[in-house]
């Protein structure tokens, strides 16, 4: 059998050796359909979640609050520390998973709906819309001389994208310090000189990449644009326009039967290059540029519709469909290679994963201890000629209730500790406390013996550790 | 500055590093150059048969990027201290911003030993939150001699067993911990005799707290105990005001047993603790010298347990 390769062309051939080009503005036209409601509900649902979830409280504080300065992270009620980065670390490998799950079932779906610079760049692209009207009089506006008019629509769009980069500026501070306060300080001017300067910072980022850099920071700027591609196969689900149907493209009138023409459903009226907010001609096959929005397919099926031909001449369709012969068997073969061997071991690592890091929260023991021995004296004799160590516990309560902790010692017979042994730990701080082990003199051999304290909670038996430790017998 | 013995060093890096920025400007404009036009905008050069080198100018915005470092870097070594040993303009120094930080933090912190200062030391000694504050600062301060526990170990004092060196009142433990103390006990040898009288003197020593001796010796040391008297006085119970222990107790900081004591006896000891006061604040000694009271009374653990 013949492997198939997927053709690459490079698209611009003036691109390698030209002299670097400026910018080209784009003026995206609006889009209405399917694809467009499904990612505006995306912005609502994701913005929705940034916007409000600092505001929720629970336990009498902020629900989520990344505390930096108390190294100390707040998840309703989960409160994590520093010794609990691994669930970080397995959230960022079932977040690259997902990633990877996503793309290979249906290619830049993050891209398209969910990734912050789409989303924003989608409100901002909304505001102007409002402001300074559609694609035609954008452009207009912009080719025209400074008018009344131009000042007013351009400081009105200005002064609103401003204030919605503002808000999202102090909503992202508001997720590591107190945003409540914060809001307060804001409002009476008193707000700290850090937390200032980052509120600007994520604003002047919202406010330039969603205003203005908006598909260079997809086409230049993205790693993740890039090795994408890296995830696609012949299966994956991608915006694609049907050549056969299509080609060849060419203006009719809408009476006219386009197959005595010998012309495809393609009217040539480039409205997808119009709705592109990359820029780019999908009818040239996929390309690097292409973040999966599906604005091309709205608008196209549109056009359709008035021509009174069927939809999806533009459409989600895979490498391996569009190639199908017989035509007739196409999307059959979208469904049967769905469910193939990437798929289903992404699957399976990411139900494992996710499975695992739940599984590892909901049992997560509250309590932790570190047993550290003094190593300035190996041991001591006390009264009776018992045998001394002493050790330091750094006892941990990541629980939100304070806790009473008795502390045992085993491994030794006769061990006991002297002095204090119970310990009260207020919620969410840790206490070091000095213990002393003493065991009896008789029948033990001089060097290290193991042994194991015992820290459990009172009235909580389910909170409970048990520390290995060393214990030193001079000779 | 003293960390260069001569000025050659500072000198030569100096001229290194202007040399090195220089030179890095120098690359800059050689590359900003416009290359000369070619057919086909490309260097010549063929690898693999078909890969092609273009040849374009460096692109604006990261030569401006470049300039921009340059500058920076040169505004860096005026302000700041970079070249050799020439202090920056604007004066500032590691040393004096560890100052400034240390002096900033002392001040964040006197409101919270403040509400202590006007309580007596007994009485913190039994006081919740001063424990808790107090627990803290020795074991970041003082458990790395004294111990977790305070009970110390071979030269280092026991602070939990009511047997005080230096006296056990409030200002005499903020004493010991503010400026220190010099434990010195001299050798003592010359002045007593010969090696046989040296260990008569040290089964005296031992006799005093019934550790076992030989009872023959000890009767014949006890008159050259004399000179020892004028530390430890005449029966041996130590004088604070000294820091010379209480020899009749059994508690012996540099071990016990006659080998021991003739060591001491023989070679004396010199056994400081360092002074506190330039490390912690007067608010902090004063909750540490009641930490280090409560550990020698169980009335005051008890109480707060």
């Amino acid at each position: 059998m013949v492997r198939e390769v997927i053709p690459i062309a490079l698209a611009d051939d003036n691109g390698l050796f030209s002299i670097y080009q400026a910018h080209q503005k784009l003026y995206p036209r609006s889009v209405t359909g399917r694809f467009a409601r499904l990612r505006w509900g995306a912005v609502f649902f994701t913005q929705m979640i940034f916007y409000g979830l600092p505001w929720l409280q629970w336990n009498g504080r902020q629900a989520v609050l990344f505390d930096l300065g108390a190294r100390k992270f707040y998840l309703f009620g989960l409160v994590l520390w520093p010794q609990d980065f691994v669930y970080l670390a397995a959230l960022l490998v079932i977040a690259a998973l997902s990633l990877f799950f996503f793309t290979a079932v249906a290619g830049r779906l993050w891209c398209g709906y969910a990734c912050p610079q789409t989303v924003y760049t989608e409100l901002f692209m909304w505001i102007e819309r409002h402001t300074e009207g559609d694609r035609a009089a954008r452009m207009k506006l912009d080719a025209g001389p400074w008018t009344a008019d131009k000042l007013a629509r351009k400081g009105a769009k200005h002064a609103l994208w401003i204030a919605l980069a503002l808000l999202t500026g102090f909503t992202f501070i508001g997720y590591f310090a107190p945003i409540r306060e914060l809001g307060a300080q804001v409002l009476s001017l008193s707000i700290g000189p850090w937390q200032l300067f980052w509120l600007l910072f994520y604003s002047f980022a919202t406010w330039g990449n969603a205003g203005f850099m908006r598909e260079q920071v997809c086409k230049y700027m993205c790693p993740y644009a890039r090795f994408q591609g890296a995830m696609f196969d012949r299966d994956t689900l991608v915006v694609t326009y049907d050549e056969r149907r299509g080609e060849p493209r060419g203006s009719r009138s809408r009476k006219a039967e386009p197959a005595a023409l010998g012309l495809g459903s393609c009217i040539d009226c480039n409205l997808c290059v119009q709705v592109c907010p990359t820029g780019i001609d999908i009818r040239n096959g996929q390309q690097y540029e292409c973040i999966g929005c599906a604005a091309c397919i709205d608008v196209c099926d549109t056009v359709m519709d008035k021509m009174g031909y069927a939809p999806g001449l533009v459409r989600y369709s895979t490498h391996r469909a569009v190639h199908a012969a017989p035509e007739s068997a196409a999307d059959r073969r979208i469904l049967s290679h769905l469910l193939r061997p990437r798929v289903l071991i992404y699957a399976c690592l990411l139900l494992v994963l996710g499975g695992g890091l739940v599984t590892s929260i909901a049992t997560r023991n509250p309590l932790r201890v570190d047993v550290i021995r003094d190593r300035n004296t190996l041991a001591r004799i006390a009264d009776a000629g018992r045998i001394e160590n002493a050790y330091r516990l750094n006892l941990m309560n990541a629980s939100e209730q304070a806790l009473v902790i008795d502390v045992a010692a085993e491994g030794i017979s006769g061990i006991t500790i002297e002095g204090p042994a119970q310990f009260e730990v207020a919620a969410a701080s840790n206490r070091a406390v000095p213990v002393r082990v003493q065991v009896p003199p008789q029948g033990i051999d001089p060097g290290a013996h193991a042994i194991r304290f015992l820290i459990t909670a009172r009235e909580e038996p389910a909170i409970a550790r048990t520390e290995k430790a060393s214990f030193i017998v001079p000779r | 500055m003293a960390d260069f013995t001569s000025g050659f060093w500072s000198t030569y890096i100096t001229i290194a590093t202007l040399v090195a920025i220089a030179a890095c400007l120098l690359l800059l404009v050689l590359n900003s150059r416009r290359p000369p036009p070619s057919a086909d905008n490309t260097t010549g050069h063929v690898w693999d048969g078909d890969l092609q080198e273009a040849n374009n100018p460096l692109p604006r915005w990261w030569s401006g990027l470049f300039v921009i470092t340059i500058v920076f870097s040169l505004g860096y070594l005026w302000l700041y201290p970079g070249l050799g040993a020439r202090d920056g303009a604007s004066g500032w120094s590691a040393a004096a911003q560890y100052e400034a930080e240390t002096t900033a933090l002392a001040q964040e912190m006197a409101p919270l030993y403040a509400r202590f200062q006007g309580r007596s030391v007994t009485e913190l000694a039994g006081d919740a939150r001063a424990h808790a504050i107090g627990e803290r600062l020795f074991l970041n301060n003082c458990a790395q001699c004294h111990g977790s526990d305070g009970h110390g170990a071979k030269g280092f004092p026991n602070l939990a067993d009511n047997d005080w060196l230096y006296g056990n009142s409030p200002d005499q433990i903020v004493q010991s911990i503010a400026k220190g103390r010099n434990g010195l006990m001299p050798p003592m040898a010359a002045a007593l005799g010969s090696a046989q009288e040296v260990e008569q003197v040290a089964q005296y020593v031992l006799s005093l707290s019934d550790s076992s001796s030989d009872a023959v010796k000890a009767a014949l040391g006890k008159p050259r105990f004399a000179t020892c008297a004028a530390c430890h006085g005449a029966d041996g119970r130590g004088n604070q005001a000294l820091g010379a222990p209480n020899l009749s107790d059994r508690i012996w900081l540099h071990g016990g047993g006659l080998q021991a004591v003739v060591a001491i006896v023989n070679n004396g000891k010199d056994n400081p603790m360092p002074a506190w006061d330039d490390k912690l604040t007067e608010g902090q000694i004063h909750v540490l010298a009641a930490y280090v009271l409560s550990l020698s009374q169980p009335g005051a653990q008890g109480a707060r347990q």
